[in-house]
């Protein structure tokens, strides 16, 4: 069984990462993979959009803690578009909404990555 | 609620890919016992970083040792209890993790015990250098729950 899928689209300047099923410490190295190749291709507007991420543990929200550095040096982010209530509510345990933009829908969070570069 | 007949426990070897069954099987007897989604979705996920701490700190990441997570119900109180036998820390080291100072430092330790208390009522630890540690997850029972139950 495939607990776990992440599938990369390009949309212009913007990378779109779309996680679904289940995001733990079993396949958080995944997620860390998928992370790590985009900084190294310098690809730092980066929107995550979890429709279809059923769960997430702190295994994962570490994931996006250890890039977003990187990320925001380099004039770039990472956005979280499309959550569920389940998965929202464990972001909202740690404090994420704080320190992470999040957004209903993946078009908003493309169209303040262009608005952000104006 | 059918208490007596919820008593059980499962034995998992120490690996990561076994975390999906842990979860299956802890949600399943807490939707049993009547708790809200909401609720069977917390208490899922604290036996699943209890049980993920003790694979990356407690055995290291080894592979083939064991860890036994036990339910025991009892009115309306919901306990989970997980033992391991590797290394014991210290809980009391851990403080209330700042999003801040993890950001951007892979310091990711702290996180997972700080929302086992976050998601429970109450979280034990029994740690005995060269014994057993244990880890008790309790959750009760609230009147809203029982209220949906009927």
């Amino acid at each position: 069984m495939i607990d776990f899928r992440i599938h990369q689209r390009d949309n212009e300047d913007v990378i779109v990462i779309e996680l679904k099923g289940y995001l733990d410490a079993h396949t958080a190295p995944d997620l860390e993979t998928a992370f790590q190749k985009l900084m190294t291709e310098n690809k730092f507007n980066i929107v995550v959009n979890c429709r279809d991420l059923s769960y997430i543990s702190s295994a994962g929200l570490g994931v996006f803690m250890a890039y977003v550095e990187d990320v925001r040096k380099n004039k770039g982010d990472i956005k979280l578009t499309n959550m569920s209530p389940k998965v929202y509510n464990v972001f909202d345990l740690l404090g994420f909404p704080i320190l992470y933009e999040i957004f209903k829908d993946e078009q908003e969070a493309i169209i303040r990555f262009h608005e952000t570069k104006k | 609620m059918q208490t007596q007949a919820l008593h059980r426990s499962k034995i998992i070897l120490s690996r990561t890919d076994y975390l999906l069954e842990v979860r299956e099987f802890v949600g399943e007897a807490a939707r049993t016992f009547g708790f809200s989604e909401e609720d069977v979705a917390n208490i899922v996920l604290a036996v699943d970083e209890a049980c993920t701490n003790i694979i990356k700190h407690a055995y290291q990441y080894a592979t083939d040792k064991e860890i036994e997570v036990s339910i025991l119900p009892k009115n309306r109180s919901f306990e989970i209890r997980i033992f391991d036998s590797g290394k014991s820390f210290d809980p009391s080291t851990i403080r209330q993790p700042n999003l801040k100072e993890h950001i951007g430092h892979r310091k990711r330790g702290g996180l997972g015990v700080y929302m086992m208390k976050k998601l429970m009522d109450r979280v034990e630890y029994n740690f005995h250098q060269g014994k057993r540690n244990e880890v008790r997850l309790i959750k009760y029972l609230s009147n809203a729950s029982t209220i949906a139950q009927r």
